[in-house]
């Protein structure tokens, strides 16, 4: 009977911690040509496409017979761009103090509506206001606190552009008028509406920090072009915005606090007059015994007009096919060549393998797409302006969020691919599966026949959802406008969109640890 | 040429023993009908004289389908030199254009079928459908009929649209001769022009692109309202693509022996 001795190799054992696969994994990628070349080529053709892209819009209006550079729009006190017009009667508030008034009728006119554009009706869009207002000045884009009765959503406190709230819903008409007051304290002002001029409700409170101290108050009235959507025959959408007016009747007012002075009427930020408003009723104010009718156009409300900052990052679709290329074939390639043989048998443990690779084709991915959104929207942006276009600003945490976001998406959209590499390990199908899921929802939901409603439900089911990290101008419900992701509107919300394809990526992710598992490789 | 027709029919038909070829065929019907059904149920039109084309929605699944077209089509040719099969292939049949034609002719003799399949399947899924969300006669819109000339129009144009899909790919796959580069090459050129357009403002560019790009001017013939292309013109354009591929392809094998 003979004793069999084990053999010991008197080498000794070399680390294998996660840090040794990852860079086994790592010298993997980076010694086959073809992957370093298309990852580069990826970041590239974002750039190249993004630069192109800016380079190639120009934008001028027309001032008579010249084109000249547009005008800028005014910014509010976040930062954002405002549009900010209205016709404001007014007189100074130096101190603490409040307005009272009541609005008896709201009448307007839009012109060439739907479906046959030929004629001006009477008629009011939704988002028509009347209202009192505190403003720190008559300066398009400054502070402001309004209360309203607008033409379609009931009462609502508005604020610094941006914010809006709710208040009783309900059409104004001389057999139920609303009583609206807005008093200051400080920085704060609190908004309170009534039907009868006893009996008032608090709408909301707004504060606006470092108000100064003298402040405009008084009524306006506005009323925001009403918008027809077309669908192009070459894909996309045609807006059309069409200039309409609000008249409102005030009566009842009384200045609490001292408000010295007359009232004064004057347009805000509106410049230009129409064909309606030289020959048939101008904007303005007059005034009968107490009583004033207000007559204008406009909006105060932030502005959607204008290129994105995310617009150059439209080429970031092309950069992903290419990069889903690469992830899956860095799987694929190991079992078509039979070296996951020696991958597994080097570190015989499934999941910190797949692991590894993911980290890996992650962290190239992310690299490659940090990079190019960054050249893509900074380097965007100042030819964007060359070209008159008026780029919308956005904080920089927002910039950051666009730029970071896109590394982020490439990154899971990579590590998602190399999922489905594992799990197919057949690199067409999990090519095609995997630009089915990412890309194609986006295309169908952009630029194909589908309706808005299917549009949007695509973007919030599929992984293409990761998109919305993107979208660095929010929706805003009190601005009438075409929120479509056709044009750059996503259902979701920038993080929700995101953590939708993050949940894909790893559902995939554990499908293809459990199947490397099961299958033995 | 017969005997090379047969080979790669039976090279389509058997390929890698799990059978490929009934599942990219399953594959294009269901992604195609399912597609169509889905966009057919999500449109609604309330009243007289919406804005939509039933034949065009009732065919939005050509989209989606043609991914699978472009996966057979691919791994018709890039499978071989994934398995090292083209040595054999190219023995067996050393013409490289005869071999390549051949497979040409199998494929599109497959999409052709396979197409039909799914394209009927859509259209009779949109008459089942449409008259659900008000596409009734009511509304302008008698039911889909294959009978009706614009109808039969479009519905024959995407069968040869997702055949000059096919050939595109196939041409595509000898230039790349790697299936994953070659599919990825094929998506990118139908998936991305549709964006760019967006991307554009400049009208008359848009125009260029639309009418250069394979996807946009291809399915121009599902309409049935007036586009910058005439549907026959737009078929043209993909026809003009895939006659370009599958040259390039063609010109490599002979000029690389493989």
């Amino acid at each position: 009977m003979s004793v069999a001795t084990v053999y010991r190799s008197g080498l000794r054992a070399g680390r294998d911690g996660f840090a040794q696969l990852v860079r086994a994994e790592w010298t993997k990628f980076r010694t086959v040509r073809g992957w370093v070349i298309a990852m580069t080529a990826a970041s590239l053709i974002i750039v190249a496409l993004g630069l192109s892209y800016a380079s190639g819009n120009r934008s001028t209006c027309g001032q008579g017979p010249v084109e000249v550079a547009c005008p800028a729009p005014p910014v509010g006190p976040d930062g954002e761009a405002v549009t900010d017009g209205f016709f404001f009667v007014h007189r100074p508030l130096p101190a603490e103090g409040g307005i009272t008034v009541r609005l008896t009728s709201l009448t307007g006119i839009i012109t060439y509506p739907p479906p046959d554009h030929d004629k001006i009706v009477p008629g009011l869009v939704p988002w028509a206001k009347a209202g009192i207002i505190v403003k720190e000045n008559t300066r398009p884009g400054s502070a402001y606190a309004a209360l309203m009765v607008t033409a379609g959503h009931g009462v609502r406190m508005q604020y610094d552009y941006t914010h809006d709230i709710a208040g009783r819903p309900g059409r104004v008409s001389a057999a139920s008028p609303r009583w609206l007051r807005l008093t200051r304290t400080g920085d704060t002002l609190t908004g309170y509406e009534s039907a009868d001029g006893r009996q008032w409700a608090k709408v909301g409170t707004a504060r606006l920090d470092g108000l100064a101290a003298t402040v405009r108050i008084g009524f306006f009235v506005t009323s925001p072009s009403d918008l027809t959507v077309k669908r192009s025959d070459l894909g996309g959408t045609i807006e059309q915005a069409r200039f309409t007016q609000a008249t409102g009747v005030f009566d009842h007012v009384s200045v609490q606090g001292t408000a010295p002075g007359e009232w004064s009427g004057g347009n805000v930020g509106n410049a230009g007059t129409t064909d309606w408003e030289r020959h048939h009723q101008a904007t303005g104010v007059q005034e009968s015994g107490g009583t004033f009718t207000v007559t204008g156009h406009g909006d105060i409300a932030p502005q959607t007009d204008g290129q994105p900052i995310e617009r150059p990052l439209t080429g970031v679709l092309i950069g992903l096919i290419v990069m889903v290329v690469v992830a899956v074939t860095s799987m694929t390639a190991e079992y078509r060549r039979g070296l996951i043989r020696t991958t597994l048998l080097a570190d015989p443990r499934r999941g910190r393998t797949l692991a590894a690779k993911a980290v890996v084709i992650g962290a190239v991915s992310f690299a490659a797409g940090l990079a190019a959104a960054a050249v893509a929207v900074l380097a965007g942006r100042p030819i964007l302006q060359a070209n008159g276009n008026y780029v919308l600003p956005v904080s920089t945490f927002t910039e950051v969020r666009v730029i970071a976001g896109t590394g982020v998406l490439a990154a899971l959209a990579a590590v998602f691919a190399l999922a489905l590499g594992t799990l197919f390990r057949r690199a067409v199908a999990a090519v095609i599966t995997a630009i089915a899921l990412i890309v194609v929802p986006y295309i169908l939901a952009t630029a194909s026949v589908l309706p808005d409603g299917a549009a949007q439900w695509l973007l919030r089911l599929t992984p293409a959802a990761g998109f919305a990290i993107q979208q660095s101008i929010p929706e805003y419900a009190h601005v009438l406008g075409h929120y479509v992701p056709a044009a750059g509107y996503f259902p979701l919300a920038p993080w929700a969109g995101l953590a939708v394809l993050s949940a894909y990526t790893a559902l995939a992710l554990g499908l293809a640890v459990v199947l490397l598992r099961r299958r033995d490789g | 040429m017969k005997r090379e027709l047969h080979a790669e029919w039976t090279k389509l038909r058997t390929m890698s023993g799990s059978g490929r070829l009934p599942l990219a065929a399953v594959l294009t019907v269901v992604l195609t009908v399912a597609l169509s059904a889905a966009a057919s149920a999500a449109v609604t039109c309330p009243a007289i004289g919406c804005d939509q084309d039933p034949v065009r929605l009732s065919l939005t699944g050509v989209h989606l389908g043609q991914a699978a077209v472009a996966m057979l089509a691919v791994l018709a040719i890039g499978g071989e030199y994934g398995t090292g099969m083209i040595r054999t292939t190219f023995t067996a049949m050393p013409r490289r254009a005869v071999a390549l034609s051949a497979k040409a002719a199998v494929l599109a003799g497959g999409t052709l079928a396979v197409g039909t399949v799914a394209v009927l399947g859509s259209v009779l899924a949109g008459r089942l459908i449409l008259p659900g969300g008000g596409f009734v006669p009511a509304h302008g819109f008698p039911p889909l009929s294959p009978a009706d000339g614009p109808t039969l129009r479009a519905a024959l144009g995407s069968v040869l649209y997702l055949v000059l899909v096919a050939l595109l790919s196939l041409g595509v796959a000898a230039a790349v001769r790697d299936a994953a580069a070659a599919i990825g090459t094929v998506l990118g050129l139908l998936y991305v022009f549709p964006l760019v357009i967006l991307m554009v403002s400049d009208p008359a560019w848009q125009l260029r692109l639309w009418q250069v790009s394979p996807l946009n001017a291809g399915l121009a013939i599902q309409s049935t309202t007036p586009l910058p292309l005439s549907p026959g013109a737009g078929l043209a354009v993909v026809a003009a693509w895939a006659a370009a591929a599958l040259l390039t392809g063609g010109l490599l094998l002979r000029l690389r022996d493989a």
